[in-house]
């Protein structure tokens, strides 16, 4: 059979291709992805040496879960299209999310300012210019109260972006459930909770690796017993990706990091099959089309293959993978905005072929701006167009058995396995950031990127190709400062109505915690209640741990 | 004889988006410029020191967040108190539109948007920037880091 394959392929590189190509050569002598992958001209039956149908492929819903984690893919429930949202006053995110929720929109996910995700109250230095710009700000839990005004938390899911002061921020989420009357038990969303992408790419950290690991395993340990359905991690490659990481990149860094967590929450004491299944993920849908769709199948083959050899879990919930994902924020153009509509429609496809659990598309005016609400809803309908008209949601898993894809999506899981062993042989992932290994590699490969666009080896429409002169302008969503005012006297308020010595009594609760072993959630549920704002409650932990500062370097 | 051109890249604000500076300030080092990136979070003083003790001809801001508007204001004064008014400043980043014209009139030289190729800002900072003289061969391209405005820690 495969000699039979063989002689027949040979035949048609002499008698069809040989010709082709004398008459009209190709366009390229190699061709690459975008992360610079070499890609063969044609995938055959020979391209699947070496792997077992069987044992590597599988069946939708079964061990190794390459073709996704639910038996029936999209024909049971469509993914959850999910958008990220938030700017200015929590007033103003408000009234965006019920109009989102009113379009069809069927989960929530917050963005928050840089003051927030930084831990710092409005009126600190560090936070002039920055109140409600990228997100919306939060200082305290009277905004987390506006923020979901009129919104049952007990009957949505809700995703939230924090990372270093995930475990505050999510005390809030939980005293406006309890106060609207939702027991924890029934809550269901996501924190994103993870910490070392901040490290290796975002750079939103507040305390060092370890103490910052620590209250990591403080959340897994309160959630197995009073949230159960919470997902209290979001293991992220989108940033990793964003920072300029390869495919391949995002793909190992990201497990490994999954890995790492898993490994510090056994080191904690906790069982592997009963916080493992609250893991998630959290991938880029980036623009080449077939590594992207690799990327999926070999990220879910890789972590029920690690949790089941590496950590011995035995629940079939801790062998799946179960990953949101977002367009690509960096390939958007401020050049021929409307041309981010199809780089998105594009991107979004990729995750929907590659069995995505949830996704964000990206808005068109995003590389400007945050989106104005006509550019979110037209995001929105992009999902509902690949949903209800394309037709891809009718099959489970439509590539799975290309030779093409399985060839890629094996590539990848091998180069994946080869970035563990180099990240195991550093001491772990947090030795390897502490030693610099991942940021350096992203560092590398945008760069070497930038320098492939610059030589135009890398087309990108509307920027060093197909260029218009005549580009009119879009209109943007413009923040002002007025949040910032507003915020402002919001805290200057609160701590003048406050009981200001139950304040100080929680957050000297929350010092001695951090200063033992005690699980930090309970005394920052107690601060929260008590209207610390989060500032002082991140203050608390400063005073503790201290604050991390990486060393710079290009 | 001219010297190479000395440029302090920074990223002030609370923003953790590095991808461009870094980018940047490896083009500017292979262009044969010495850079000196200050890391993040830095504040409009702590560059302002930094720019003083690298004897910077050049600062390139990268702001993506938005925070420009209050940046930019408090950096350029602080360059006029300390006498470096002829330190070309340049920004890359996120910056609409309408915030251009506040900005160069503040004396930011180089406003660079998304999708800017790299040898165009270059080619701005070799065609604005101070003439420097000094010794031959005084400085050879390379990249230092300085931490809170202190070179080489």
């Amino acid at each position: 059979m495969k000699a039979a394959v063989e002689s027949e392929e040979q035949r048609w590189e002499r008698e069809t291709l040989g010709p082709a190509t004398r008459q009209s050569p190709e366009r390229a002598a190699s061709f690459t992805t975008i992360s610079g992958r070499p890609i063969d001209r044609l995938y055959t039956p020979l391209d699947l040496a070496g792997l077992d149908p069987a044992r590597d492929v599988g069946e939708p819903g079964a061990y190794p879960y390459t073709r996704g984690i639910h038996p029936t893919g999209y024909r049971g429930k469509l993914w959850t299209m999910r958008q990220f949202a938030g700017f200015g006053a929590p007033e103003d995110t408000n009234a965006r999310y019920k109009r989102l929720l009113g379009a069809g929109g069927t989960g929530l996910s917050v963005a928050f300012d840089l003051p927030t995700l930084m831990g710092r109250d409005p009126d600190h230095e560090l936070s002039l210019g920055e109140v409600g710009k990228c997100g919306v700000n939060v200082t305290s839990l009277a905004d987390m109260e506006a923020l979901f005004d009129g919104i049952a938390l007990g009957d949505i899911s809700t995703s939230m972006t924090i990372n270093s002061p995930a475990a505050m921020i999510f005390a809030m989420y939980l005293v406006v459930a309890e106060r609207q009357g939702a027991s924890w038990a029934t809550l269901s969303g996501t924190i994103q909770n993870d910490i070392l992408k901040e490290f290796i790419a975002q750079k939103e950290y507040i305390y060092p690796p370890r103490p910052s690991m620590r209250i990591i395993t403080d959340i897994f340990a309160f959630c197995a017993k009073e949230v159960p359905r919470w997902n209290t991690i979001s293991v992220s490659g989108y940033h990793i990706r964003e920072a300029g990481s390869t495919a391949l990149q995002e793909l190992a860094f990201t497990l490994r990091d999954g890995i790492e967590y898993v490994q510090w929450g056994v080191d904690a004491g906790l069982e592997v099959d009963e916080f493992v299944p609250r893991i998630s993920f959290f991938f880029n849908a980036h623009s080449d089309f077939f590594e992207e769709i690799a990327k999926y199948r070999a990220a879910r083959r890789l972590w029920a293959r690690s949790m089941r050899e590496r950590f011995g879990a035995k629940s079939e919930r801790a062998w799946k993978l179960r990953f949101h994902s977002q367009t690509a924020g960096v390939s958007l153009t401020a050049q021929q905005p409307y041309n981010n509509v199809v780089r998105t429609a594009l991107q979004a496809l990729s995750a929907v072929l590659g069995g995505t659990n949830s996704l964000h598309t990206n808005s068109l005016d995003e590389a400007l701006a945050l989106p104005t609400a006509e550019a979110a809803t037209l995001a929105l309908r992009t999902q509902q167009i690949i949903a209800h008209e394309s037709g891809v949601a009718n099959a489970v898993d439509p590539l799975g058995g290309s030779y093409f894809v399985e060839r890629l999506t094996k590539d990848m899981e091998d180069e994946a396995l080869a970035y563990f062993e180099q990240i195991d042989r550093l001491g772990g992932m947090v030795d390897a950031i502490e030693q610099g290994f991942p940021q350096r590699e992203i560092a590398e490969s945008a760069y070497r990127f930038q320098q492939a666009v610059e030589r135009k080896e890398k087309v990108i429409v509307g920027v060093n190709d197909f260029v218009q002169r005549d580009d009119p302008p879009i209109a943007i969503l413009y923040i002002d400062d007025s949040t910032a005012e507003k915020q402002l006297r919001k805290a200057e308020a609160l701590r003048k109505a406050r009981d200001n010595d139950r304040v100080a009594r929680a957050l000297d609760a929350l010092r001695s915690a951090a200063r033992g072993t005690a699980n930090v959630m309970p005394p920052i549920l107690e601060a929260v209640r008590a209207y610390a704002t989060l500032g002082e409650m991140c203050d608390a932990l400063r005073d503790v741990w201290g604050e991390y500062e990486e060393v710079p370097s290009i | 004889m001219s010297r190479k051109l000395r440029v302090v890249i920074a990223k002030p604000g609370l923003d953790g988006h590095d991808r461009g500076a870094k980018v940047i300030a490896r083009a500017l080092r292979d262009a044969g410029m010495e850079v000196i990136y200050t890391g993040l979070r830095q504040t409009p003083e702590q560059i302002v020191s930094a720019a003083l003790q690298e004897d910077a001809d050049v600062i390139g801001l990268s702001i993506l967040s938005g925070a420009h508007n209050h940046i930019a204001p408090r950096l350029m004064a602080l360059l006029r108190e300390k006498g470096l008014d002829d330190v070309l400043v340049v920004i890359g980043g996120i910056i609409p539109d309408v915030d251009i014209p506040k900005l160069k009139e503040l004396g930011v030289s180089g406003i660079f948007l998304p999708g800017t190729p790299m040898q165009e800002i270059i080619d701005f900072i070799n065609a604005n920037a101070r003439e420097r003289t000094g010794p031959p061969g005084a400085s050879e391209p390379a990249v230092t880091t300085a931490r809170k405005g202190v070179p080489g820690r």
